[in-house]
This record gives structure tokens, C-alpha cells and sequence, in this order.
């Protein structure tokens, strides 16, 4: 087995676990945990595809800014597993079911159709900084105004949210 | 060539792919927090930009890493104002259980 591929298979494993840690755990504030630590080895795994650039925005965006967020709120509200809500089993039971059977369905119909051309001369320097930001701002610089534009809405809109008696 | 393009088939990161989506999809459905589901669907998000990335490398070509940030930019936003929403519905109802927001229910 080559190194990349264990490396891969170790991310990979390191992930699925961590989801299903956040997803069964009670404490919310340990669901946000788990859920940092998927992150990071999905970090690995960009770092691992050679897209660093995308490695570090993705440490930087998701578990420097998100999950601080989430945190806060958390804590904002003061919750704990002692409040935390319970599912009954059969409706557990049924999602487990519709979730596997999604993913049977995905990889049934993906299984062996995807048919890559990789070219033979691949270019290392596609995910470094200079060459997105030459691609960010030729080809995609009108999508990038647009989400300049998304960003000054939604923080209007959060604050406008969290505010108290807000007088329209 | 890359060592990972040699070494990995595609087919793994499809399989690595959606196994986290489900397992994000798994979550919204079971837990009751809503906090909790918008981290599952944050996962789901994360579960679609690791296949774009994948093939982004694989085809080597940058458009594919360009369209990750731009999903990173939407689960910014879409975090800011869920949480926001989250923190008013809170304020209102002293609970963050999804089965307390049924008022729309007919």
C-alpha cells in the first residue's frame, strides 16, 4: 500500500468516526467538538490533494469562524445534555434506515460510472494561492462581487435578527 | 503526475463523499436541537466541497477549488443568519427544540 493511499484511508476513517461521534453524542458542546476535529482531517485531506491554499482557508473559515460561532450561541444559551431534546427509538430506527439507503443508492448509481481523463501532464500549482486568485478574479470576479454583496446582506440580516425591539 | 492521482482511485473520494453527506442527512434526522442540525448540514456541505476538490485535483483544474469557496461563502452566511433566527426563536420560546416550532403545522 502506497503512503498516499494509507494516508487517505487514516483521514478518511479519522472523519466518518468523528461525524458519528458528533452525531450520537448528547452534549451539544461536544457535538461541536467532534465536529472541529472532522474538520481538521478533512483539512488533511485538501492537504493531501494538493490544495493547500483551500486547506488553510478551510481551518481559518470553518473551525476559526463557524464553529466559534456555534460555540458562542452555545453558551449564549446555556445549553447542556440535561436540556437536550430526545427522539424516540422507532423514529431513530427509521432515519437510520432512509440515511443507509440513501447511501446505497448514492454509491449504486456512482459505482464504477465515473470515467476521469486525467491528463498526463497535471499541473502541481493548481491549488496554490497565485494561481486561484488569477482564476478568482479573471474568470470568477462577477460571482466574487456577488458574494461580497451575500455577505454585507446576511450580516445586516443577522444583526438585524439578534437585535432587541428593533423600531423599523 | 500527482502521487495521489496515481495512487487513489476516484472512486474513493465518491465513496468517502457520500458517506459523510448520509451521515450528515442521518443527523438532521435524528437529533432535535437545532443547533445540532445545522451542524449536520454544515457537514453535508463539507462532505460536497471534498469531492469538488477531489476532482478539482484530478482533472487539474482550478475551477473546481473556486467553486469551494464560493460554498464556503454560503455556509458563512447561511450560519450567521440560521444562528441569528436561532437566538430570536430562543428569546421567544425558551427552547431550541424543532418539535416546539410546529406553528405552522396545519
Amino acid at each position: 500500500m502506497s503512503l498516499s493511499l494509507a494516508v487517505f484511508l487514516i483521514l478518511g476513517l479519522a472523519s466518518v468516526i468523528f461525524s458519528l461521534l458528533m452525531v450520537f453524542t448528547k452534549n451539544p458542546v461536544h457535538s461541536v467538538i467532534f465536529l472541529i476535529l472532522t474538520f481538521f482531517s478533512i483539512a488533511g485531506q485538501y492537504v493531501l490533494l494538493n490544495a493547500q491554499f483551500l486547506a488553510v482557508v478551510h481551518i481559518i473559515v470553518y473551525a476559526g469562524a463557524i464553529m466559534v460561532l456555534f460555540l458562542f450561541v452555545l453558551m449564549l444559551l446555556n445549553l447542556n445534555s440535561a436540556a437536550e431534546p430526545k427522539q424516540s427509538a422507532r423514529w431513530k430506527l427509521g432515519a437510520a434506515i432512509a440515511a443507509g439507503m440513501l447511501l446505497v443508492t448514492l454509491v449504486g448509481a456512482l459505482k464504477g460510472g465515473i470515467q476521469i481523463a486525467v491528463p498526463e501532464n497535471t499541473n502541481p500549482q493548481v491549488g496554490l494561492a497565485q494561481n486561484l486568485g488569477r482564476v478568482l478574479f479573471t474568470d470568477f470576479v462577477v460571482p466574487f462581487e456577488i458574494a461580497g454583496i451575500l455577505f454585507l446582506a446576511a450580516m445586516v440580516g443577522a444583526v438585524l435578527l439578534a437585535k432587541r425591539d428593533v423600531k423599523l | 503526475m500527482l502521487e495521489v492521482v496515481k495512487n487513489i482511485p476516484i472512486d474513493y473520494y465518491v465513496y468517502l463523499s457520500s458517506l459523510l453527506f448520509c451521515i450528515g442527512v442521518f443527523g438532521v434526522l435524528i437529533r432535535r436541537n437545532a443547533i445540532v442540525v445545522l451542524m449536520c448540514v454544515e457537514l453535508m456541505l463539507n462532505a460536497v466541497n471534498l469531492l469538488l476538490a477531489a476532482f478539482s485535483t484530478y482533472l487539474s483544474d482550478a475551477q473546481g477549488q473556486i467553486l469551494v469557496f464560493f460554498i464556503m461563502v454560503v455556509a458563512a452566511a447561511e450560519a450567521a443568519v440560521g444562528l441569528g433566527i436561532l437566538v430570536m426563536i430562543f428569546r421567544n420560546t425558551k427552547t431550541t427544540d424543532i418539535y416546539s416550532l410546529d406553528n405552522l403545522k396545519f
